[in-house]
């Protein structure tokens, strides 16, 4: 009951107090301040956060994992829809709302209307978090792609689900290929732990002063989103600094420093020359602030990618999200069966590991890349990125889409397919790059 | 309130240009100023790219005039004419996505509250009747069944007019317009009504050829937006090109209009009466004293 006599000192996102604040409960009615623990949170440094401080280890859901990581986010605002079709993160984050974690939250129209508030909340200074899945990513991408541009950073995550008709709600990550282009850092989780700390580490580098951009956190919806998996989290004690809006590529809109031209300027839209070379130079100014925050995944995320038994493999299977995750075993079988085989998952799609895989590809002579996706987004950047770095033949796939899982076994399949030359029973001729025939390479580029 | 950004570094003044001195040396920011005071200050918004005539800009700048807090007010658009004004004048605006700007405006509002507690950053959108009755209809419905706290205003020309005058919701029945080549089907949307029905807690339409009109509307809107909730100002904004009003009968049109369908009207509820009468000193929303009461 110690919570309940607690003073409360409600202050703003820079912790000075706000005078208008709610008085306190009076502590004789006994009743436990439901925002008690909130309020006994303290703030340590990122560095504290993701290298110090200890953890503990809890066996719970990707939606969960979620909340986890917002409750120690130091979130303002957070604004939910719930389904087209969506995980129960939203729900979750409603609790942490409830009890006090983040400041403001509200169940918006559909996504159209909670991208643009977010749009508009994190204009006016604070860190803002939302997630959506499938339908609703498509339906809120004309606010999302323009967020990058804007200059705005704040964390969304994206619990993938089929897009396409006829419809449906099975896992299925082909929306990622829609967020890659936007101009925003996309990070692909693989597991309920990634999930965790990508979403934490995702606020700390949107908000660098030389990247000012939102961050996207993919991961398969179902198979993160609503499965188990062991996540260590810090103490729910401590939440990240919060955040400071006068750190930012652009200034933030409260009228307190004058805006950016970008805000005043909507003759941009003109057709002019200025007009053209403003907004060709804009784009160039958010792409290269996606390149410097390369620094800042390598630091907080321990590089772009993860690396296992490359040295001296003869095949390497190139993944991220939840293919990563077959992909180990798959690599595992393949050690069993005398393959010399190497893992690569990829953490972060935007910005690509271009210079890690083209120096990690160099020696393969096999690339096997699994997807849960028809189209193939990851094997064309794979191929775009080590094009002239490597001689390996490239097996885009398998694919597996429409909410289907992938066995392990179709993985291995490719592997024995690609280095005995044996027809494969799911990747067509026209998927694999690197074989004699040039037409069926320029098939395979036109195909995806 | 910073007026600090507003000032010039000490020093760099004189190589400033004169826009700019008489901005920081003559303008509005702290001061009370009305529109009666025209001539005698800096407007917020002056130069514009709006087509001769255009009664939208004039109405424009008469509501920029009338924010009791034009430092600490941030104006949110939409495509359209009027952004082309908005984006011109001396204060935060937010041109975001197409039909955007109630979502954009809530998260906004929120923040900043947020972040200044109490201290009044009014957020007040200027869209077109396109941006606010069609594209962006759920939004503007929903920020208000929301309640959230920021004043929405419509321009109302009845027509697309930044895209080259194609009909809108709001586009009266009958008016041939292109994409209504047989004239509109259906009859002009009720936002008025709808804005009463979703919760807004004053109501008011106007025309902009009574400026002390506009600005008792847009000070009453934005000041009962701070505390009590959404408030919604439909203004009859004329697309003169559109319509082929000739550029001398902008202001004729607009009174005809008034004395035909678009007459004064405002509503607002006992809440936000009792607010402007006990907080910004609206005598006539005060109760009457109670000999008053008796005689009467």
């Amino acid at each position: 009951m110690s919570e309940a006599v607690e003073a409360e000192v409600k202050t703003n996102p820079q912790g000075d107090p706000v005078s208008s604040a709610p008085v306190a409960p009076p502590a004789a009615s006994g009743r436990k301040d439901p925002h008690g623990d909130a309020k006994k949170q303290r703030e340590v440094t990122a560095d504290h956060m993701f290298f110090e401080a200890p953890r503990e280890r809890e066996f719970i859901t990707g939606s969960e994992a979620a909340k986890e990581a917002v409750r120690r986010s130091n979130v303002d605002v957070a604004i939910a829809y719930p389904i087209t079709p969506q995980s129960e993160t939203m729900q979750l984050i409603g609790v942490l709302y409830g009890e006090g974690y983040v400041k403001e939250y509200y169940r918006g129209e559909e996504e159209y209307g909670v991208m643009s508030a977010i749009a508009g909340a994190s204009r006016a200074g604070v860190r803002c978090f939302t997630a959506t899945a499938g339908p609703g990513t498509l339906r809120g991408i004309e606010p999302i792609a323009s967020w990058p541009g804007h200059r705005l950073p704040a964390v969304a995550m994206f619990t993938c689900r089929v897009v396409n008709a006829p419809l449906a709600i099975q896992p299925d990550n082909i929306e990622i290929a829609y967020l890659l282009n936007c101009g925003m850092i996309v990070f692909h989780a693989e597991n309920q732990q990634d999930l965790f700390d990508y979403i934490m580490k995702g606020f700390i580098i949107s908000e660098k002063n030389d990247v000012t951009l939102p961050v996207g956190v993919a991961c398969d919806g179902f198979f993160v989103t609503h499965a188990r998996g062991y996540c260590s989290m810090q103490d729910r004690s401590m939440k990240l600094p919060a955040r400071d809006p006068y750190r930012g590529a652009v200034p933030v809109l409260d009228a307190e420093n004058p805006p950016a031209r970008l805000s005043r300027d909507a003759p941009v839209q003109k057709s002019n020359f200025m007009a053209y070379n403003i907004h060709g130079v804009w784009q160039q100014e958010v792409w290269a602030a996606v390149e410097r925050s390369r620094k800042y995944i390598d630091y907080y995320m321990e590089g772009l990618v993860e690396a296992q038994n490359v040295e001296g493999a003869d095949v390497l299977i190139i993944a991220s999200g939840s293919a990563a995750a077959q992909s180990r075993e798959a690599v595992r079988l393949c050690t069993e069966k005398g393959i010399q085989a190497g893992f690569i998952k990829i953490r972060s799609l935007r910005p690509f590991p271009t210079n890690e895989l083209r120096q990690l590809c160099a020696k393969a002579k096999l690339i096997v890349i699994p997807e849960f996706n028809y189209v193939g987004w990851l094997a064309k950047d794979v191929a775009t990125a080590i094009y002239g770095f490597s001689k390996a033949k490239v097996v885009a796939g398998p694919h597996v889409y429409g909410g289907m899982s992938m066995p392990v076994e179709m993985i291995v399949d490719e592997v024995e397919c690609g280095l005995t030359g044996k027809k494969s029973h799911t990747v067509p001729e026209s998927h694999i790059m690197g074989t004699v025939d040039p037409a069926a390479m320029a098939q395979f580029m036109k195909s995806i | 309130m910073s007026l600090d950004y507003v000032k010039f570094t000490p020093g760099f003044g004189k190589f400033m240009p004169k826009e700019y001195r008489d901005m920081v040396e003559h303008g509005p920011f702290g001061k009370k100023t009305s529109v009666s005071q025209v001539g005698t200050f800096k407007e917020i918004l002056e130069e514009h790219p709006m087509c001769a005539g255009c009664a939208m800009t004039l109405f424009i700048r008469l509501a920029i005039i009338s924010f009791p807090n034009p430092e600490d007010t941030i104006t949110v658009g939409t495509a359209g004419c009027g952004r082309l004004a908005i984006s011109q004048a001396a204060i935060p605006f937010v041109y975001g996505n197409y039909g955007d700007q109630n979502g954009v405006a809530s998260g906004l509002s929120r923040g900043l509250r947020l972040r200044f507690g109490d201290r009044p950053k009014d957020v007040v959108v200027m869209a077109g009747d396109g941006g606010t009755a069609d594209i962006g209809f759920a939004q503007t419905l929903h920020s208000w069944f929301r309640k959230e706290k920021f004043t929405t205003i419509m321009l109302d020309n009845e027509v697309y007019g930044n895209t080259g005058g194609q009909e809108s919701g709001m586009t009266n029945k009958n008016q041939v317009l292109k994409m209504a080549p047989l004239g509109k089907k259906f009859e002009k949307m009720d936002m008025l009504g709808m804005a009463k029905v979703a919760g807004c807690a004053y109501v008011a339409t106007v025309v902009p050829n009574n400026p002390r009109r506009v600005e008792s509307v847009i000070k009453k809107a934005v000041l009962i937006a701070r505390e009590i909730g959404p408030t919604y100002i439909q203004a009859y904004t004329s697309c003169n090109i559109e319509y082929a009003i000739p550029t001398d009968k902008v202001m004729e049109d607009a009174k005809e209009v008034e004395n035909d369908r678009y007459k004064f009207s405002e509503y607002i509820t006992d809440e936000a009466k009792q607010y402007l009468g006990e907080l910004y000193g609206y005598k006539e929303y005060l109760p009457k004293p109670a000999a008053a009461v008796a005689k009467s």
